[in-house]
């Protein structure tokens, strides 16, 4: 295999790796600012419970996603290199704004989040929850921005220097408010809070089927259904805003997106399909003129295809179409998911119906699968843009690096991170194994403090 | 003063932060296999428990800011590194989910484990860096474009695996010190019967060190020989060590610590002095080197970065020393404990 496609692939490996766990951040962190604010508002013990047990998960959570977003952090350089020279002037400043605004505050105020409960007052740990809040949304805003400017570049311009051309910025906030930031952002960050609702939602269901912890299944049921709902209907109104977007800022990933050829000629939507690259057709079911319909509100109206540009301009188009389509796939069975779920909430059946809980158990992977296959429309259907229009994906690769040292990290990443998955899921259940208010064994006899303030709350269990 | 050398000082303030928080964490760490109970290492753990993750951000903003206002250093190094530095990102791994998983087991086999882990990684990690160091105030072949196509084995050189140790013995030194004002009773007197020795490892290790490099970089010797400040900071700095015992010995462990901190921060100067301009050095190719011009980002993206740091900075500098302040004094376990 050639370098370029064995360091595409260690990107993606390790990004798609990397990209389970902020999600859940963002979306627990907001989860976790709304349960201790209600402690804060009713002084009820039971939200405080749940906030500890939920602050011990994110724990877990943050942790991987510190150790596996440093390789981000560094991989433009390692494997990135004429990449990185190209772009550094700009794409660097939103990685060094998105240490120094997002992660020290995460990072700081977690500390108090996870081990302050003694040394600060109740006030106090709610702000910094907050600011723990406040900080992982930075880091996606500062992330996406920089993601953004390589789909639409924008606030630069190209000079050349003793050492080859480069990307300078020219503006700013041109760069920070590129076309695409806001749109992107938006769907990014509904997308983790849908993963955050998603794992409440899981974890309480779970909970209600093993006949334990009925109060707090339910009251975590109850804000993972309200997060998930709202943000399942905004997610669906943000993908179609951007969706437009697309259509004007990067033309060939809307038309490979849905298989779309002709150059300049109504569209049409699939359900499902495949694309044949070769005979440039689609097999599948279609709503006809339907992508005409959502971008320019007209089933009539020509859409540009992928047959105007030239074919080196081509993303692969099958997959890209794939991708997209398990996205808007998943997109509308959390829609239907959350959307029965505060039905059977209203009239009270979804506490106890068992199928429907065992589906909610399990549609903790949905938002997962979602996002991911969202970032591999948006980056699979950047191609062969590294930077859209600027440099392909096969100028940014580090000159001195071989085939054989990616071949050498590549397995190691793989095999370490398959080891760091199943140690995750193996904590994460022990930790759900052993619920909220308990604590494990080896506490015993440690922190007389909170104990005998946990202890004071009846056994829900018995 | 240019931008450029403003941006300089920045990244090297942002590094030397890094060395001197994440430093204590990694000599922790490094000594961490020495305690015998597991009360003790669970203390060893807690002591960095709350900080260790908000070290490591230094490390990530400082990568941040050499990407943005050097984007050539940090294309050329990590790329002309590439194996060691994979091999370090999997130390820094291996480290951080030691310290998060090794307590949320109770078995032995599963601690101990943790624990080896958690040791090694705090060892190879600063050896690491100190290799790198090394190999770039010694100077690397780089092409034209910036690029170093020397592989692995050529940087594991006796020099720059000198420079290794030496940040390990630095970071022990500096971890110990850390340690003993985080701790009381027993494991505070064990902690204290190592603190001569590490600073007697770490004075033997740059002593040799000074020697080498006087022998064998000629340019470093040559930019010492140009600048008479850099004998008051090898002074300052031996004063400062020196006067650690005297700390210790009188039970004033802040000052003790202090100590410690100043003395890197001074290494850490000597270390740029000896380096300004340059940032990567090239050898043979002296004209291919990667200085604090040619490497630099436009003027344009260097005052805007500095606006970023003005207004950063003293946030973070704010959250830091709140967090040290609400984590102050001797470690107590918790049930919210590691």
């Amino acid at each position: 295999m050639d370098v370029e496609l064995l360091a595409r692939i260690q990107f993606a490996v390790t990004i798609a790796f990397h990209y389970i766990y902020p999600p859940l951040s963002i979306g627990l962190g907001l989860c976790l600012l709304i349960m201790e604010s209600m402690w804060l508002a009713t002084k009820k013990e039971r939200y405080r419970e749940m906030t500890q047990f939920w602050v011990k998960i994110f724990g877990l959570i943050f942790a991987i996603g510190v150790v596996t977003g440093i390789v981000m952090e560094f991989e433009f350089g390692t494997n990135w290199a004429a990449y990185s020279r190209y772009v550094g002037d700009v794409f660097g400043s939103a990685l060094a704004a998105e240490g120094i605004f997002a992660f020290f505050l995460e990072s700081g105020f977690l500390a108090i989040l996870l081990f302050g409960w003694n040394k600060v007052g109740p006030k106090m740990h709610w702000f910094s929850t907050l600011m723990v809040c406040l900080g992982s949304h930075f880091s996606a805003v500062w992330i996406v921005i920089a993601n953004s400017w390589q789909q639409t570049p924008a606030g630069y311009h190209i000079v050349e220097t003793p050492y080859g051309p480069r990307a300078e910025i020219t503006d700013f906030w041109a760069m920070v408010f590129n076309p695409s930031s806001i749109d992107r952002l938006t769907h990014t960050i509904i997308g983790c809070w849908i993963a955050g609702a998603f794992l409440l939602i899981s974890v309480g269901a779970y909970y209600l089927l093993k006949k334990r912890e009925e109060a707090f299944a339910k009251t975590t049921l109850k804000i993972g259904l309200s997060v998930g709902l709202v943000a399942c209907l905004l997610q669906g109104l943000s993908g179609s805003i951007s969706a437009e977007g697309v259509a004007e800022n990067q033309p060939t990933k809307l038309a490979a997106m849905e298989g779309h050829y002709a150059e300049n000629a109504p569209a049409d939507m699939y359900l499902f399909g495949w694309v044949d690259e070769s005979q440039q057709e689609v097999h599948g079911i279609k709503v006809k003129g339907m992508l005409s319909w959502l971008i320019y509100r007209d089933t009539e109206a020509p859409v540009v295809g992928l047959n105007a540009f030239p074919e080196e301009d081509h993303p692969p188009v099958n997959l890209t179409f794939q991708f997209y389509h398990i996205m808007i796939a998943i997109g509308g069975v959390l829609i239907a998911i959350s959307l029965v779920g505060c039905i059977g909430w209203w009239r009270g059946w979804v506490f106890t119906y068992r199928p429907f809980l065992w589906v909610l158990v399990f549609a903790v992977l949905l938002p997962q699968l979602g996002n991911q296959f969202g970032w591999f429309t948006a980056e699979v259907g950047r191609q062969p843009w590294v930077v859209w229009g600027l440099m392909r994906t096969s100028e940014g690769l580090s000159e001195v690096v071989t085939a054989q040292h990616v071949v050498t990290s590549l397995i190691l990443f793989t095999i370490i991170y398959a080891l760091l998955f199943a140690l995750f899921i193996f904590l994460l259940n022990h930790k759900i194994k052993v619920g909220p208010g308990k604590h494990d064994e080896m506490d015993e006899g440690y922190g007389h403090k909170a104990r005998s303030l946990v202890d004071q709350i009846p056994n829900t269990e018995n | 003063m240019d931008l450029n050398i403003i941006w300089f000082i920045l990244v090297g303030v942002l590094f030397t932060g890094y060395a001197i928080l994440d430093g204590f964490d990694f000599g922790v760490g490094a000594l961490h296999l020495f305690h015998k109970k597991d009360e003790h290492r669970r203390i060893s753990l807690n002591a960095i428990g709350p900080v260790w993750d908000g070290n490591e951000v230094w490390l990530v903003t400082g990568g941040g800011a050499l990407f943005a206002a050097f984007p050539r250093v940090y294309a050329s190094v990590f790329s002309g590194f590439y194996l060691a530095f994979i091999l370090l990102l999997f130390s820094l791994i291996f480290r951080a989910i030691a310290i998060d998983f090794r307590s949320k087991m109770p078995m032995k086999w599963w601690r101990n484990l943790w624990d080896i882990c958690f040791s090694v990684g705090s060892i190879l990690s600063p050896f690491l860096i100190g290799v790198a160091m090394g190999n770039i105030v010694r100077g690397i072949p780089l092409d034209e474009t910036g690029n170093y196509a020397g592989g692995l084995l050529p940087l594991l050189n006796p020099y720059a695996i000198l420079l290794g140790i030496t940040a390990v013995a630095l970071f022990m030194m500096h971890g110990a010190i850390y340690l003993h004002m985080k701790t009381e009773g027993e494991m505070q007197q064990n902690v204290r019967r190592w603190i001569t020795p590490c600073i007697i490892f770490f004075a033997v290790c740059y002593l040799v060190f000074t020697v080498a490099t006087l022998t064998y970089v000629p340019h470093v010797k040559e930019s010492l020989q140009g600048h008479p400040i850099f004998l008051v900071l090898v002074a300052l700095t031996t004063l400062v060590i020196a006067n650690i015992p005297r700390e210790i010995s009188k039970g004033r462990d802040g000052r003790a610590f202090i100590c410690s901190v100043l003395s890197m921060a001074l290494l850490m100067t000597l270390f740029a002095l000896e380096m300004f301009p340059y940032m990567v050095y090239s050898s043979p190719d002296i004209k291919n080197s990667l200085d604090a011009y040619n490497a630099a980002s436009s003027q344009k993206t260097l005052k805007i970065m500095l606006t970023i740091a003005l207004i950063g900075m003293p946030l973070v500098i704010a959250y830091t020393v709140s967090i040290y302040w609400i984590f102050r004094g001797k470690v107590k376990l918790e049930s919210t404990s590691y």
